[in-house]
């Protein structure tokens, strides 16, 4: 068997595939809650009911989608570039960081300066996390696959090691979470009464911002020829090493306006669960979205909707959410080979 | 040579057909070679030889067809059953562990993996005598990678001999070699017929084919087209009947020389991993001539390239543009001080394969107006840049917005062209700009080539066919071991004196000149 390039694949082409991959995890779910001993019908239902059947449930996944975006966007945008960042996580971490640090008092500035204040220093943090593997990646050719996913753990710990004391917050009855931001320092919420902050609307600004740099700016362009072919990039006179630096620094800033959204908008303060993997599910993001910016969105939405969809299937049938992560798995692996059947052909020798 | 159809007929491919989608490469095609017989297998690029040695090899299996060795047909899809029915083949790029020597390499998977040890004196003994009968002189306890390409490729012989091979396949053999280096071959593959042996020589090259084959068979897009004795032929009948037409190659009236436009003095540059660096080397591009460097392949012509187009500095010595050093140099200054640079590699290095049309013509000067301005592109005047280039170079394509991976070889060098040539260069480095692409579009380069040089650009052309060289160059250095020769005009040298160059002989008697 081989695989033959399809030079001008049709509509059809393009959509069965995907929509097969998400039909087959459908199913796979079902024959699982079958197995867990409930209706597979009911389960999926209630996965939908809970991610998207009330307006709480969907103010819940908006929610929940906003990290994504900004992780998905993060590491899409590494990934252009072939840089691979797995550490949005730790990126993630440094903005939150920053505000949690920096938003409890310490930057008196006026309220109009001080969210986008603080929404640049923790970008400045994220980028600053991201650019030690860069610059070892291009200085001495370290796998940056490696060092980046060390640095979360690193990063991680080292917030713990602050949450149990220099930051710890006194009147937390002994918890490791750090003191309450001031009013100034938290996002406002889009519409009064609705649980919904402006991070969801700065993570959409930011996905149509990226869209308009990777298609319509020079940087885009390089982002893109480093990413598909280095040498003839470099050939050409495009400034390889420097594209990536570049990339890595908007790559980390992004990952880390998730942290920023996190505790500026929602928590309020930081904690040691404040992200339950966003950095690592924004690579999953990034993938179902095939890297596009705008398609991020959807694919954040599709994720978030399975896990708070997930959620409150568990509570009302007692099928464990695992569930969730076994479906995103398999749309993923599903999807990724709908993807090469939209562009090769197999061919029986 | 005699004519030998009532010899035994050891190969037969009868009626090979092979189809890749829309794509027939080979189109029912039979040959029959006799005991002690030379065929020539002639074709373009994508002509379906290599195809058709695949599917004798049993890497592919073909829609219909067989093939049949020593009488008995052969399993379809069977690597072994080719090799062990006493085929051998020498491949183009060689399949030899470099860390071992030549007996270890001949011997190796001759022997069962449970046998321990081996008779190294046989073993020896036996290469030792196919090595006298074919004049193969080689080392049998020489290291592969200390040898030069024209030895390996007699190991790469042996190990077929070895193995007791009756008919040799050997796929352009001769692109690597040295003239003098493929006279020795071609007296190997004479010993080799006189004992017996039946050979199929895949080439391009006309006058090798001439010379060594008994007949020839011409491919065009997958059918055999010709086949007749190589005595009832000559060189122009061959090359009209593999491109369809009679091929006009262009004329080449000698250049004007102008001033040195760019100029090298004792430039050194350090070694590209097995590649020599080039070593103290002198070079003046003069304007309105075309300046042709010889030379195998691997002997610096990739630092030298590199130096040129920006990619590289020199270590020491230095280089001048218009009397001048450049401050800091790269590929973008390269460029922008007027160098057109036709890469080796344009799959590889020249485009950039998922990108479309547009994307790629721009690639060297998306940053100057009016293809971007203050980090932002324009698309629109950047599309249409690349739509006259595309007229203008006559390149053959649906538009534009096409991925370049959908085209072929030959397009997709016209686009290079058109993108280096656009800005009217001053200096043109053209670094094996017709590989791998038909005749039409080789004549096509070589007309572009020339124009260039007429209106006063210095070209630099970079090949390992010396046929090309010295067609179309004005003076011609060979380069070896990253040490240049003198310039040589047009016409004073025979292919053999400068074979003798290009085997790194006469430089040390220029260095006892020079002191």
């Amino acid at each position: 068997m081989r695989l033959e390039p399809i030079a001008n694949p049709g509509i059809a082409r393009t959509l069965i595939p995907p929509a097969l991959a998400i039909a087959t995890t459908v199913v796979i779910a079902s024959l699982l809650a079958m197995i867990a001993g409930a209706n597979p019908f009911g389960v999926l239902g209630l996965i939908l009911k809970g991610a998207a059947g009330s307006k709480f449930a969907l103010l819940e996944t908006l929610n929940r989608a906003t990290p994504l975006i900004f992780t998905g966007l993060s590491v899409a945008v590494a990934f252009r570039a072939r840089l691979w960042n797995i550490g949005a996580e730790a990126q993630l971490y440094a903005g939150a960081l920053v505000v949690a640090v920096l938003g409890t008092g310490m930057l008196q500035w006026p309220p109009g300066l001080l969210l986008p204040g603080l929404a640049i220093l923790a970008m400045i943090a994220g980028a600053l996390v991201l650019l030690i593997p860069a610059l070892l990646k291009v200085r001495f050719g370290v796998d940056e696959v490696v060092t980046t996913l060390l640095f979360n753990f690193i990063f991680l710990l080292f917030v713990s090691m602050l949450l149990e004391g220099a930051l710890k917050d006194p009147m937390g009855m002994g918890w490791p979470k750090s003191a309450r931001l001031i009013p100034e320092a938290r996002l406002p919420r889009i519409i009064d009464g609705l649980r919904l902050h402006w991070g969801f609307g700065l993570a959409l600004i930011s996905a149509v911002v990226i869209w308009i740099i990777q298609a319509r700016t020079t940087l885009g362009y390089e982002i893109r020829a480093v990413g598909l072919n280095r040498n003839a990039a470099s050939f050409a006179g495009i400034p390889v090493n420097r594209v990536l630096i570049k990339t890595a620094l908007l790559s980390g800033g992004l990952a880390a306006l998730a942290g920023y959204s996190e505790v500026a908008g929602l928590k309020g303060s930081l904690t040691l669960d404040l992200s339950p993997g966003f950095g690592y599910t924004g690579i999953i993001v990034a993938m179902l979205a095939l890297l596009n910016p705008l398609a991020v969105i959807a694919a954040a939405l599709f994720v978030a909707g399975i896990f708070v969809g997930a959620d409150s299937m568990s509570r009302a049938v007692g099928v464990p959410t695992y569930l969730a992560d076994i479906m995103l798995a398999t749309a993923l692996l599903l999807m990724v080979l709908a993807i090469l059947l939209t562009r090769f052909r197999v061919v029986r020798e | 040579m005699t004519a030998k159809s009532e010899a035994q007929v050891v190969l037969r491919l009868n009626s090979i057909t092979k189809t890749f989608g829309a794509l027939t490469a080979n189109d029912a095609v039979s040959l029959s070679l006799h005991k002690g017989e030379v065929i020539a297998l002639l074709g373009e690029n994508g002509a379906g030889k290599t195809t058709l040695m695949n599917i004798l090899f049993g890497q592919y299996t073909a829609d219909s067809g067989t093939v049949e060795v020593m009488g008995r047909t052969l399993p379809p899809g069977n690597p072994r059953a080719a090799l062990d029915a006493g085929v051998g083949m020498v491949h183009q790029h060689f399949t030899l562990a470099e860390g071992m020597t030549v007996l270890e390499n001949v011997t190796l998977g001759t022997r069962s993996l449970w046998s321990l040890g081996m008779d190294r004196a046989a073993a020896r003994a036996r290469i030792a005598r196919l090595a006298a009968d074919f004049r193969l002189s080689v080392n049998p306890d020489a290291r592969v990678g200390a040898l030069t390409v024209g030895e390996r490729q007699r190991v790469e012989i042996l190990k077929a001999l070895y193995r007791d091979a009756r008919i040799l396949i050997l796929d352009e053999p001769t692109a690597v070699l040295t003239p003098q280096e493929t006279d020795d071959l071609f007296e190997t593959l004479r010993k080799a017929v006189a004992l017996g042996l039946s050979i199929v020589f895949i080439s391009h090259k006309l006058h090798e084919v001439m010379a060594i084959s008994d007949r020839v068979l011409i491919l065009r897009h997958g059918k055999l087209v010709h086949e007749g004795r190589t005595a009832d032929t000559d060189r122009h009948d061959l090359a009209a009947r593999m491109v369809g037409s009679e091929v006009a190659a262009p004329k080449v009236a000698l250049g004007v020389p102008g001033p040195a436009l760019m100029r090298l003095d004792a430039v050194s540059t350090p070694d590209i991993g097995n590649a020599p660096g080039l070593k103290s080397l002198t070079l003046d591009l003069r304007a309105g001539q075309i300046t042709g460097l010889a030379g195998v392949s691997g002997n610096g012509q990739a630092a030298l390239a590199g130096l040129i187009g920006g990619r590289r500095s020199p270590a020491s010595g230095t280089l001048m543009l218009n009397g001048e050093t450049p401050p800091h140099w790269s590929p973008r200054t390269a460029v922008h001080n007027g160098i057109a640079r036709i890469p080796e590699d344009r799959h590889k290095t020249g485009t950039i394969a998922d990108f479309n049309l547009t994307e790629n013509a721009i690639l060297e000067c998306y940053t100057d107006p009016p293809h971007s301005t203050r980090g932002w592109m324009h698309w629109q005047r950047a599309e249409e840049f690349t739509q006259e280039i595309i007229t203008k170079y006559d390149v053959r394509c649906p538009g534009p917005t096409t991925r370049i991976r959908l085209l072929s070889g030959g397009n997709m060098q016209k686009l290079i062209l058109g993108r280096v040539l656009e800005a009217s260069p001053h200096i043109i480095l053209a670094n094996q700009p017709v590989r791998g692409l038909d005749i039409g579009a080789v004549n096509y380069v070589h007309e572009r080539l020339l124009e260039a040089r007429d209106r006063g650009a210095a070209v630099l052309l970079i090949s390992e066919d010396l046929d090309e060289i010295m067609a179309l160059s004005d003076v011609i250095h060979v380069i070896s071991e990253g040490r240049l020769s003198p310039a040589f005009a047009r016409g004073s040298m025979t292919p053999a004196e400068l074979g003798v160059w290009m085997a790194g002989h006469g430089f040390e008697t220029e260095r006892a000149h020079a002191s």
